[in-house]
């Protein structure tokens, strides 16, 4: 019983991040109509993001330790960073909450990177076939890997979880479960309620704005509003930062579950768009249930005694899942008609 | 008693015996040019390396072309020599190999067996490299290997610590300098069993290709041997990046060591996950939880950042060794490229000396004849003690070393201390070792 609590712990976890950059590549799906093959680039840039953050925490003033030698027999260098010079322990603490401190980075990063990619790219590829915004957004984001290939290199860059959230609870005491039972890391957790946080904060902005109302107007009858005299395209294109954004604090968050490397975001590219597909094209709740329902049968799959019975199940779940419901839901499990259907 | 009287017709006899004889070796010369693929035609000679310049070992790869471009500037009698100095055999002159300059080309293997095997053909049949050499991974090593066998080219393996490299996809035109599972098990087993007792239980995570199920049979055969139970034994895809489904289960398995036959990105990621979910603090039948990784790589630990502090795990080289031949490659390298190299970086520099070396000893390009050279070679020098290269699976057999997670480094490249120099001795195994049987080096194979 202790495993499968544990595995639905997992499920939640993975389904949070499945959830989050799926309902970004929604959002530009819906209201954009393009399918981003770039996206699992832009989760991938907001990790890096924490990466840059931690680096500017902790660049350093150099002096040389003459008493002590380096590898090749010069004074060592000893490195102190400037925050600490400076500001003492607010420096330590800042470097220690870098993945935190990084969000309030990486939101105008992002979104300033996704505005530019829709007004400098994207766009000229509105009217094209879906063919070739895929073979586009798909070449972009192997450029954009590359770029980060060549300033940070292919091994992965630690980042860890403030100390205070570091390590695991004995989360399964809270329920009934015996002592160490279910052990669980503290930042997995987090990681799971700032998920549900940003998915409602988005499903609210969309509800309850009235930039959100005209937004939801205009993924369903573009050309309507458009012609009450609203400039559509620019909320559009606000809507693409928001989406980078969104993925952008979601790849800042993974960095203390997964070191980021510049391949990160092609890993997650194909499962997001399965998620897509399985919830329905342009549908957000979809998006958000097929995340969480797909990482929980990954993770349930995953298990030894599943895995017994059916060697290998844990590779194919997600797919074999996504061809039952396509077959039975042809538009996915909330998809509407007319989505991708011209 | 006969007389040699000089006349007209014994003279243009003579001349012409002798114009015979003075051309034979030129005949036999051209011959033997012929007789092997891609013997050099001008002045200079051009090695192939093949390393991963993209895909996930790229940083590896990285530093195995840099040591590779020191070793090419070292033959060539630029730079400070490295460990050409040290190298107890003294057929290198510094005038390249055979008098001819080394030149190179290098190639993409991208850690992928076919995009390898292709950038290695096309670095022999349009390049004309008379030798191969690199890659960071196994599954590629063994794949180029077959290929160098088939095109009649020496293969010096690189970063390769599959069991099987040199078991039973061995070949008579591949070696291998760098260690592998078998004696990563031997090296570190009695030190586990020395730190954590020999009552254990242990739990493993595999990595589902050639070096993980090699790596994973060895290990638990040596641990087994000294005492520890392996209470499950889990495959993980290569391409897994959360591994917190698989370190889950390992919590309630009654298992109180987690051993991560992992490699690269799978150990920086198996590793975090296992030290989120707590393992390193737990205890498990009345003892702490621990967690060991077979193969090593400072790359790697650099990865994983904090998570390695205390794990055991062994490694071929390390830039700490106080030997004179590491000395000197950490000072040349260190002082050419500003931070000190990496165990990859260390045994395809070996390698590349180790084929010209042959080459100068063997007085030929010539597969066969350098592969003669390598076979039961006796070395020292080169930073691992006093090596041998065995004639039965073209392994070489050294000292491994025992190394653990530095518990407070002093800079990015000083994460590992070494625990234990194992002695050459204690690793060593019987070409027919079961791990190692079911091929056949077979025969040299020259090509053309």
């Amino acid at each position: 019983m202790d495993a499968i609590f544990l595995q639905v712990l997992n499920g939640l976890d993975k389904g949070s991040a499945y959830a989050l950059i799926a309902l970004g590549l929604t959002l530009i799906f819906g209201t954009l109509g393009v399918v981003n093959f770039a996206h699992g680039a832009l989760f991938m840039l907001g990790a890096f993001c924490a990466v840059v953050m931690r680096k500017i925490l902790t660049l350093s003033k150099i002096t040389l330790d003459p008493e002590k030698t380096n590898f090749l027999g010069k004074p060592l260098e000893i490195k102190t960073t400037y925050v600490e010079l400076w500001w003492g322990d607010v420096g330590t603490w800042m470097i220690d909450y870098s993945v935190l401190l990084s969000i309030g980075f990486a939101i105008p990063v992002m979104a300033l990177i996704g505005i530019i990619m829709e007004r400098g790219l994207i766009k000229h590829f509105y009217h094209r076939p879906h063919a070739d915004q895929i073979l586009m957004t798909f070449g972009l984001a192997i450029v954009l890997q590359e770029i980060v290939k060549a300033f940070f290199g292919a091994n992965p860059i630690p980042q860890s979880a403030p100390d205070a959230m570091g390590g695991a609870m004995d989360i399964g005491v809270l329920f009934g479960f015996a002592e160490y039972a279910v052990i669980y890391p503290y930042w997995r957790l987090i990681y799971f309620v700032f998920a549900a946080v940003v998915i409602g904060a988005v499903f609210a902005f969309l509800r309850f704005t009235t930039f959100g109302m005209v937004v939801r107007a205009g993924m369903a009858d573009r050309e309507t509003v458009g012609l009450l005299g609203i400039d559509i395209d620019r909320r559009f294109t606000i809507m693409f930062g928001i989406a980078a954004a969104v993925t952008g604090v979601a790849g800042v968050m993974y960095t203390p579950i997964l070191p980021p490397n510049y391949h990160m975001g092609m890993d997650f590219l194909v499962l997001c768009f399965v998620v897509v597909v399985v919830g329905g094209m342009g549908s957000l709740p979809g998006a958000v249930l097929a995340g969480f329902m797909l990482g929980m049968l990954e993770s349930f799959a995953s298990m030894n005694e599943v895995k017994a019975i059916i060697p290998g199940i844990d590779q194919i779940i997600i797919y074999l899942v996504a061809m039952i419901v396509l077959l039975v839901r042809p538009r996915g499990l909330m998809g509407k008609a007319g989505m991708m259907e011209d | 008693m006969s007389v040699f009287t000089p006349n007209r017709r014994g003279l243009i006899k003579s001349g012409a015996l002798l114009g015979t004889g003075l051309a034979m070796p030129t005949i036999f010369t051209a011959s033997s040019a012929a007789a092997y693929t891609n013997a050099p035609t001008g002045n200079g000679v051009t090695l192939g390396f093949n390393v991963p310049q993209s895909g996930p070992y790229a940083d590896e790869g990285a530093d195995e072309l840099r040591a590779y471009k020191l070793a090419v500037e070292h033959l060539n009698g630029e730079g400070d020599g490295g460990m050409m100095n040290t190298f107890s055999s003294k057929a290198l002159k510094g005038n390249g190999i055979l008098g001819n300059k080394v030149n190179y080309v290098t190639g993409d293997t991208q850690t992928k067996s076919d995009a390898a095997r292709a950038s290695a053909k096309s670095m022999i049949e349009k390049d004309g490299a008379v030798m191969i050499t690199g890659g960071s991974s196994s599954g590629v090593a063994i794949a180029v290997q077959g290929l160098c066998q088939e095109a009649g080219i020496i293969f010096m393996a690189g970063l390769t610590h599959s069991n099987d490299t040199t078991g039973k996809d061995k070949k008579a035109n591949g070696f291998r300098h760098f260690f592998n599972g078998y004696m990563s098990a031997a090296a570190l087993a009695p030190v586990l069993e020395e730190m954590y007792g020999n009552d254990r239980k242990a739990y493993h995570l595999t990595a589902d290709y050639t070096w993980g199920w090699t790596q994973q049979e060895s290990i638990a055969a040596a641990t087994e041997a000294k005492g520890w139970e392996t209470v499950n034994n889990v495959l993980t895809p290569l391409a897994t990046q959360d591994f917190s489904s698989y370190v889950a289960p390992v919590l309630n398995s009654g298992a109180d060591v987690l051993v991560l036959n992992h490699y690269g990105g799978n150990m920086i990621n198996s590793l975090t996950s296992a030290v989120q979910f707590g393992l390193r603090d737990k205890v498990v039948n009345g003892k702490n939880f621990e967690i060991v990784v077979p193969l090593y790589s400072r790359l790697m630990a650099k990865g994983a950042g904090e998570n390695v502090k205390g794990i055991f795990g062994s490694t071929n080289w390390h830039w700490s060794l106080t030997d004179a031949g590491s000395q000197a490659f950490v000072k040349s390298f260190g002082e050419k490229y500003g931070f000190p190299p990496s165990q990859a970086a260390h045994t395809v520099y070996c390698q590349t000396l180790l084929y010209a070396d042959a080459c100068e000893r063997a007085g030929t390009f010539n597969p066969c004849g350098v592969g003669e050279a390598l076979e039961g070679f006796d070395f020292d020098g080169l930073g691992n003690g006093p090596t041998h290269y065995r004639a039965d699976d073209h392994q070489c057999f050294k000292d491994v070393l025992v190394v653990k997670g530095k518990e407070n480094p002093t800079s990015d490249f000083d994460l590992l201390e070494v625990v234990q120099v194992t002695p050459r001795a204690q690793v060593e195994y019987a070409p027919d070792h079961p791990m190692f049987a079911g091929g056949a080096l077979g025969e040299c194979n020259p090509g053309a």
